[in-house]
């Protein structure tokens, strides 16, 4: 009695003004609508949200793991990105 | 809600496919490092997990059985709004844990038709019935509270999107233990038939409240690969332990009685419990306690008179797109 | 010996705000029957908390009762201590879950008319009625959004939700009628600015439910008979069973604090 799979979706929630959607987990829904009413009744039951983001699972892309030195690495070294790289006399003040 | 009771892996990791991965792989467990759905693991691992995780899942839905089966007679209005959002939450902790075993590549349906056709396993504490308003103190004082006991270690664990499912769930339990324990105060200071309703409560779920932390660890098989991937971190009996020494003094302020004559404190200052009838554990993990087969029969029937619901609902998904592809097409 | 039944002065005030109250509990408690049990889990979060919305309308609605009428009664003595016949709420709500189409319709057919309800009390004179309808349109806004694409998707759906929604349909018609309904009592709060009058709702419910009924490929009987009584706690059979299961320990143990 095999049954037949209703989509997944990830759910994103904006918690406050001023911050950015964040995945808070998944759900099954048949189509966008049930699934952003039903991130509605899961996600946010104790206030968390203003804001809902569903988007299907399959929609998304990921970075490959194994891929991650070639991904990531690289930018570790660039070290003069980072404002700490850079001396300014103590004088000065605040920069 | 959930017990230790399953957590136990799927045989070793002998077999495994590959060295060179596998010794990255437990160096990254060791660095406290998580492992995220698409990482490499062995396939025991992500055996283990699937199971594990399902199991959990089934049974924080198996287990809203057992308590709705006091929402339509709570008390009192207030009694009756903190179980149902207290039930409700469960099936949430089902949901997300489906979502997290999902992550390990097999589908919520596959997972719960297993469930449904008996070949997956749920906590044993779900198979005893809910006789008094008592019960549902109880279940939220003892089955709650043990459940913490368990799943608090599980937010450490080595998989990511179990772990984050745990952050949430034991957030949103930290009130279910409290309402139980509030329900026992009320009855323990009420008359003397609701005393009597709330001692009777204790006697019956002492015990099997004791097996949800499962077999005694010189029993246990295959914890120790489980204790090697970071997935369990303290043994059976630790727990079981914890619990005790922490639900005694509980007892004495509500004035109740634990139903073990022969229970004494070591030198260590804890308790010491009498032999558990590991027979019983047995017996209701095989599907012979007192309401396996109602409990399985409800969700196959809430399951078999959805479908015509879901096969809505997907249907009219399928013209809704049809339609917008026509539309665009124009 | 089993508790008596509280007396209730009935005043219109008080009567008015147990019969709002009265049609809350009774919705909310048969959504909170479908608890572990619904079609999918993403539906059972989704029933229960309309479920408990309901509850929350219920409660404030009988502390205001309580304190309206001032003779010592509160939220649990009205629902746990009146018997059916001093039930006043809508035979509509009472009706049985039924399968998912019938609790959808129900709920449709309830919450469109609660929303423009509510909609136009946050313009009472009452304060504590306008504050109540506040919070309360809010959530039948959602309650109208949630049972509306059900009602699309299950008439739009397969043939036999189809079958299920249109026969949900019918047999629930004959409760709608009593929604607009008043008595002198309510003429009487109407004329005060406390109550509105809810015939002048009809049309935009009926516009609404047209709409939604239509596009779901649904259709609405003909018929214009309707079944009234609940006001005045002439009800269905149905409610004295929900009443047994609810009052079952406030009746069994007299007196007792839960």
């Amino acid at each position: 009695m095999a049954t037949p799979n209703t989509p997944l979706w990830e759910v994103f929630i904006r918690s406050r003004n001023g911050l950015a959607h964040k995945h808070v987990g998944s759900l099954h829904a048949a189509d966008s609508t049930l699934a952003l009413q039903a991130a509605r009744d899961i996600y946010t039951r104790r206030g968390e949200g203003l804001s809902i983001w569903v988007v299907p699972s399959n929609a998304i892309t990921a970075s490959d793991p194994s891929e991650k030195g070639m991904m990531f690495e690289p930018a570790e070294s660039k070290i003069y990105r980072h404002p700490t790289f850079y001396d300014v006399p103590d004088e000065v003040g605040h920069m | 809600m959930y017990t230790q009771a399953l957590n136990s892996s799927d045989g070793d990791d002998r077999g495994v496919e590959d060295v060179a991965h596998a010794s990255q792989f437990q160096a990254r467990i060791d660095a406290d490092e998580r492992i995220e759905p698409n990482d490499w693991m062995p396939a025991a691992y992500r055996k283990t997990l699937t199971r594990q995780i399902s199991q959990h899942a089934h049974s924080e839905i198996v287990g809203m059985l057992p308590e709705g089966n006091w929402i339509t007679r709570a008390p009192s209005l207030r009694r009756k709004a903190a179980l149902l959002a207290k039930v409700q939450d469960e099936c949430g902790h089902g949901l997300y844990l489906y979502a997290a075993a999902e992550t390990l590549g097999t589908s919520r349906e596959e997972l719960v038709d297993a469930m449904l056709a008996g070949k997956a396993k749920y906590s044993s504490i779900f198979n005893y019935p809910t006789l008094t308003w008592a019960d549902i103190g109880t279940i939220g004082w003892l089955v709650d509270g043990a459940a913490i006991m368990n799943q608090i270690p599980l937010c450490r664990c080595s998989y990511g999107p179990y772990a984050r499912a745990m952050i949430r769930v034991c957030k949103e339990e930290s009130f279910h233990q409290r309402q139980g324990f509030e329900i026992m105060v009320t009855l323990c200071r009420g008359t003397a038939e609701q005393k009597a309703m709330a001692q009777n409560a204790l006697d019956r779920w002492w015990w099997p409240v004791l097996m949800m932390f499962g077999p005694p660890d010189q029993v246990s098989q295959h914890s120790d690969t489980s204790t090697k991937w970071k997935i369990k971190r303290f043994s059976n009996d630790e727990l079981r332990q914890k619990f005790i020494d922490a639900t005694v003094p509980q007892a004495e302020f509500l004035g109740l009685k634990i139903p073990d004559p022969g229970m004494k404190q070591n030198e260590n200052g804890n308790w010491v419990h009498s032999p558990i009838d590991w027979d019983e554990f047995k017996q209701v993990l095989a599907g012979n306690g007192p309401c396996n087969r109602d409990r399985l029969a409800a969700r196959r029937k809430a399951h078999d008179e959805g479908a015509w619901v879901r096969e809505a609902a997907a249907a009219y998904a399928e013209k809704r797109k049809s339609r917008r592809l026509a539309q665009a097409a124009e | 010996m089993a508790t008596a039944n509280i007396e209730v002065s009935e005043t219109p005030l008080v009567l008015y705000a147990l019969r709002r109250a009265d049609d809350a509990l009774i919705l909310g408690h048969r959504l909170s029957e479908w608890c572990g049990h619904a079609p999918a889990l993403e539906e059972d979060m989704a029933l229960a908390n309309m479920g408990l919305d309901l509850l929350g309308q219920a409660r404030e609605l009988y502390s205001y009762a309580a304190k309206v009428e001032g003779r010592g009664n509160d939220e649990d003595k009205f629902a746990y201590l009146r018997d059916v016949r001093q039930y006043r709420n809508l035979l509509l709500v009472e009706q049985p879950n039924g399968d998912f189409a019938r609790t959808m319709v129900r709920q449709f057919f309830y919450a469109v008319f609660a929303d423009l309800y509510w909609r136009a009390m946050m313009a009472s004179n009452d304060p504590t009625l306008a504050a109540i309808a506040a919070k309360s349109e809010k959530e039948s806004a959602y309650h109208v959004r949630h049972s509306s694409e059900w009602i699309v998707r299950l008439g739009d759906g397969t043939a036999e939700s189809h079958r299920r929604a249109q026969n949900a349909i019918d047999d629930l018609w004959a409760y709608t009628g009593e929604m607009f309904a008043v008595d002198d009592g309510e003429r009487g709060l109407i004329d005060a600015g406390i109550a509105i009058d809810p015939a002048t709702l009809k049309p935009r419910w009926l516009k609404t439910v047209t709409g939604i009924v239509n596009e779901a490929t649904l259709a609405l009987p003909n018929s214009d008979w309707m079944q009234q009584g609940g006001r005045s706690g002439s009800h269905s059979e149905h409610l004295g069973h929900l009443l047994s299961e609810l009052q079952s320990l406030q009746r069994t143990f007299p007196g007792a604090t839960w």
